[in-house]
């Protein structure tokens, strides 16, 4: 794998209003490669991924102090293109969210927006994207049909082809597969790892077993005294197999059943 | 094998129930009944009256015979102006109020209280607001134009409402998504989030082409009730509302007449309406499918 790594947080923390979601976290996201996220509910593992495009500016009172580095750009900086930053970082969501629009509208608007309007280039870069998740077989016959009649898992690859058009150098994914049925999650697991190594990975998930499957580094967060915390990050073989906080061991193991 | 009606037993149930059926029954029967009595009694005297020369000929004897084609004519073009003006007003100020302001902040609930006050203000008000502001500030007289203006003046409040209304039907999720993309914030309006609030946009113009269509207090301060056919906006137009009031209240006799325009009034409205939602419809085809 590449060396090097792409996110460079360092010491940030995150309230909502007076409240603090999570503090003082020190991570640093591997190029290339995949990171699973783990940790119980409500410690701040989907505020923590907003952070990283900036999508936690659509919070009201949400404040965010300390730094992340993306590709050596610093996130923060007031000089930062907030759309230009977007496109670099794509993002996929627990609950599939395609446009109401057609299949085909879905993956044309982001390029449009981003000043791509040929249209053999936009047939071509569509096609791709769709053959890239697996969609294309099941919906080139009904690209103009409204993307919100496919099924769920359907929509999640959408929507992920929707992110993949615009060619960004990183995917956050919150919980991609929670949503889906098995078989479906089977497949969207599988795409995540056939995009490793082309895109830096950060992937959130509730998920023991698949993190294992997937990851190749791991971070868990936890709730101490009312506060998210990064517990420790390393290697997804130091996390399962020989974790140095207690922490860690307990959750790893109390999970595997 | 489950017989189906033993595991769902019909729901014969307690008399109390029994009773608000028939409750519910016989009110959507009362309501169904008066319309049917309404428009059954209109089309019943007028339609007979209805042909091709009378929508294309002048009125004669004040009305009480010959036709009615510059009311109709005023009518249409009164309703233009209303809308080419109150609908991109509108769109604009639902967007401000439901995009661009908090919706617990200070100015947005004045602006909202204060529309939703003026959606209740007699049309009488308008009239002479109307009267006031672009018959003789502005020198318009009595005019299409005028009353074209007074009446969309009118109709803003619930087509701003109506619109906001759709706009905050619009999920979240939508939203996020295209800032996720790095979609500009137009971009996202336009492409986005308005071809999904298209259908509060259409609840909007079917109340305002209504109000437009039925209104009579309101023209008679401002575009009066000369029955000649216009020849400009800056002329006075009689339109089928105010020619039907005038016909049943003023002139004896009129009353077949009235009945008549009444009904062209109604076909009108229905075919407008209809025009209005097949628009939408194709526009956001246009926006969804294909491009
Ligand atoms: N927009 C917001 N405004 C205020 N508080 C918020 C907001 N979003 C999240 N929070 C709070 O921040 C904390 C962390 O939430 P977050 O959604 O990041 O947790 P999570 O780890 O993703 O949980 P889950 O695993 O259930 O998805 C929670 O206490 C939540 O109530
Ligand atoms: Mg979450």
């Amino acid at each position: 794998m590449s060396a090097g790594s792409y996110f460079e947080v360092s010491d940030m923390s995150l309230h909502y209003g007076a409240k603090c979601a999570f503090e003082s976290v020190v991570m640093s996201v591997p190029r290339g490669e995949v990171t699973a996220l783990i940790g119980p509910s409500g410690c701040g593992k989907t505020s923590f991924l907003n952070c990283l495009n900036r999508l936690i500016d659509l919070a009201p009172g949400a404040r965010v102090t300390g730094s992340v580095r993306a590709g050596g750009l610093d996130l923060y900086a007031p000089t930062t293109d907030l759309l230009a930053l977007r496109r670099r970082i794509g993002m996929l969501f627990q609950k599939p969210n395609p446009f109401p629009l057609s299949i085909r509208r879905n993956l044309e608007l982001p390029l449009r927006e981003h000043g791509i309007r040929d249209k053999r280039r936009l047939e071509e870069t569509v096609e791709h994207a769709l053959r890239d998740v697996g969609l294309w077989e099941e919906v080139k016959d009904r690209l103009d049909r409204p993307a919100l009649q496919l099924s769920g898992g359907q929509k999640q690859r959408l929507c992920l082809a929707r992110a993949l058009v615009l060619e960004p150098e990183a995917l956050l994914m919150d919980e991609p597969c929670s949503a889906l049925d098995p078989l479906a999650s089977a497949v969207v697991e599988d795409l995540i790892k056939r995009l490793r190594g082309r895109y830096t990975l950060l992937v959130v998930t509730h998920h023991l077993a698949q993190a294992r499957r997937l990851a190749d580094h791991v971070g868990l967060f936890w709730m101490l005294e009312g506060r998210g915390k990064l517990i420790e990050w390393g290697p997804a073989g130091q996390i399962f197999e020989a974790p140095r906080e207690a922490l860690t061991a307990e959750y790893v193991r109390g999970r595997q059943g | 094998m489950i017989d189906a009606t033993t595991a769902f037993p019909p729901a014969r149930g307690s008399s109390g129930e029994r009773l608000a059926t028939a409750a519910v029954w016989s009110s959507a029967l009362l309501v169904v009944g008066v319309s049917v009595w309404m428009l059954g009694g209109l089309f019943w005297q007028g339609a007979g009256r209805i042909n091709w020369a009378f929508l294309t000929t002048e009125p004669a004897n004040a009305g009480r015979s010959g036709g009615i084609a510059p009311m109709l004519a005023s009518t249409v073009l009164v309703l233009g102006v209303a809308l080419a003006v109150s609908v991109p007003l509108g769109l604009g100020a639902a967007v401000l109020l439901a995009e661009f302001t908090d919706s617990g902040s200070v100015f947005g609930r004045l602006v909202r209280r204060s529309l939703d006050v003026l959606a209740g203000v007699p049309s009488v008000v308008f009239a002479l607001f109307g009267n006031a502001l672009f018959c003789q500030y502005l020198g318009l007289g009595y005019s299409i134009l005028a009353g074209g203006l007074t009446l969309a003046c009118m109709v803003l409040p619930v087509l701003i409402r109506a619109t906001e209304e759709g706009f905050r039907a619009v999920p979240e999720d939508y939203r996020r998504a295209a800032a996720a993309l790095g979609m500009s914030r137009t971009g996202t309006l336009w492409h986005v989030l308005l071809p999904a609030a298209a259908p509060g946009l259409a609840v909007g113009l079917v109340l305002g082409i209504g109000r437009v269509l039925g209104e009579t207090a309101a023209l008679l301060f401002t575009s009066g009730y000369v029955d000649r056919m216009p020849e400009s906006l800056l002329d006075s137009g009689r339109t089928l509302s105010v020619h039907i009031y005038d016909l049943s209240m003023n002139v004896t006799g009129g009353d077949a007449n009235a009945c008549a325009t009444a009904v062209v009034l109604v076909v009108l409205l229905l075919v407008v309406n209809a025009a209005a939602g097949w628009i939408a419809r194709h526009w956001m085809r246009g926006k969804r499918i294909s491009e």
